[in-house]
């Protein structure tokens, strides 16, 4: 066999929000590279998209509709997950809004997609053990809360932030069972989340020329870090934010 | 809803443009104080306040509050 250190060959992988955006490339991508995928996302005719994307270098990828903002259902997603050797947890939601209109009913809203559902997921796969010694957990936040405040981007900033300081403990905590955690931190990444219309297309154009390297991210660029992170490759990394924001925020 | 209800909302937004500054027919994209951050706040203000959710085009293809304050009451 060719050296290749990134393979992820003979692992189990769950993504969650993999039925669009970075998830979906993210699933895609780590079947490719040879991993068994367990895909979970709310929307069935979306997910069954991605799965039918999946490389099928061998036939035994999953899906699992659940809503992870719903305790029953992520009970129930972790009860029928198989033994992981990663997870990639991408689901999330943004919003645009300025601090001065960040109700706690905002934040709430929020906090309940970006913060407290990755890490109920999280804690629940480490404590049911679904989590094998030396499996590999990667949460996506986002330059935004930690390295980037752009106006506009509090209420989404701060759940992120709270994500990334979660993933910090995590990675001390789970060293014991050799569990790693680490995030990757991505700046503006042209996913359907960001097509909402808050932010006129003209903007976005005009943004993307604000990054060094030209563009917005692609999914693929979050993905293929994302792989790095799940590989045996990066073996002694955890409790690391991984930014890959096209030089934004340097 | 009313227009001159709307228009102190709109106003209520900006820090140093005089209240008075501010009628059905001000062009309001042509302000020294707007910016897009005063976008997302009259966007946010229109949800608060009216449960509508507008889009950055809305904005855009408005030139007067009242274009604004029409788009907002076609979709209550």
């Amino acid at each position: 066999m060719e050296f290749n250190p990134f393979s992820l060959a003979g692992k189990t992988i769950l993504v969650t929000g993999a039925s669009s955006g970075i998830g979906q490339t993210t699933a895609i991508v780590c079947s490719q590279m040879g991993a068994t995928v367990v895909i979970t996302g709310r929307d069935e005719e979306r997910l069954q998209a991605t799965f039918d994307q999946l490389a099928a270098a061998q036939e035994e990828h999953v899906k699992l509709l659940a809503d992870l903002t719903i305790p029953d259902e992520v009970d129930r997603l972790v009860a029928s997950l198989p033994p992981l050797d990663g997870a990639v947890l991408c689901a999330g939601n943004s919003t645009t809004l300025p601090l001065q209109f960040g109700s706690r009913e905002k934040f709430n809203e929020m906090f309940d997609v970006n913060f407290f559902a990755p890490v109920e997921l999280l804690r629940l796969m480490y404590k049911k053990k679904v989590l094998q010694k030396g499996a590999s957990v990667v949460l996506i936040a986002s330059i935004g809360g930690t390295h980037s405040f752009m106006p506009g981007n509090g209420v989404y900033g701060a759940s992120k932030a709270a994500l990334n300081s979660v993933m910090k403990y995590a990675a001390r905590e789970y060293a014991s069972r050799k569990v790693r955690v680490n995030s990757i931190c991505p700046g503006m990444v042209d996913t359907p989340l960001i097509h909402r219309g808050t932010i006129t297309e003209d903007q976005l154009a005009e943004d993307a020329k604000r990054y060094p390297l030209g563009r917005y991210g692609r999914p693929e660029d979050i993905a293929n870090g994302a792989v790095y992170l799940l590989s045996d490759a990066s073996s002694w990394l955890t409790g690391h934010d991984l930014v890959i924001d096209g030089g934004f925020s340097v | 809803m009313n227009i001159t209800e709307f228009i102190e909302n709109f106003a209520s937004q900006f820090d140093d443009t005089e209240p008075d500054a501010f009628a059905s027919d001000t062009k309001f994209k042509q302000l020294d104080e707007w910016s897009s951050l005063t976008a997302l706040s009259i966007i946010a203000m229109i949800d608060d306040e009216y449960n509508v959710i507008i889009k950055g085009n809305d904005i855009l293809n408005s030139e007067t509050i009242e274009d604004l304050y029409k788009i907002v009451e076609k979709q209550q």
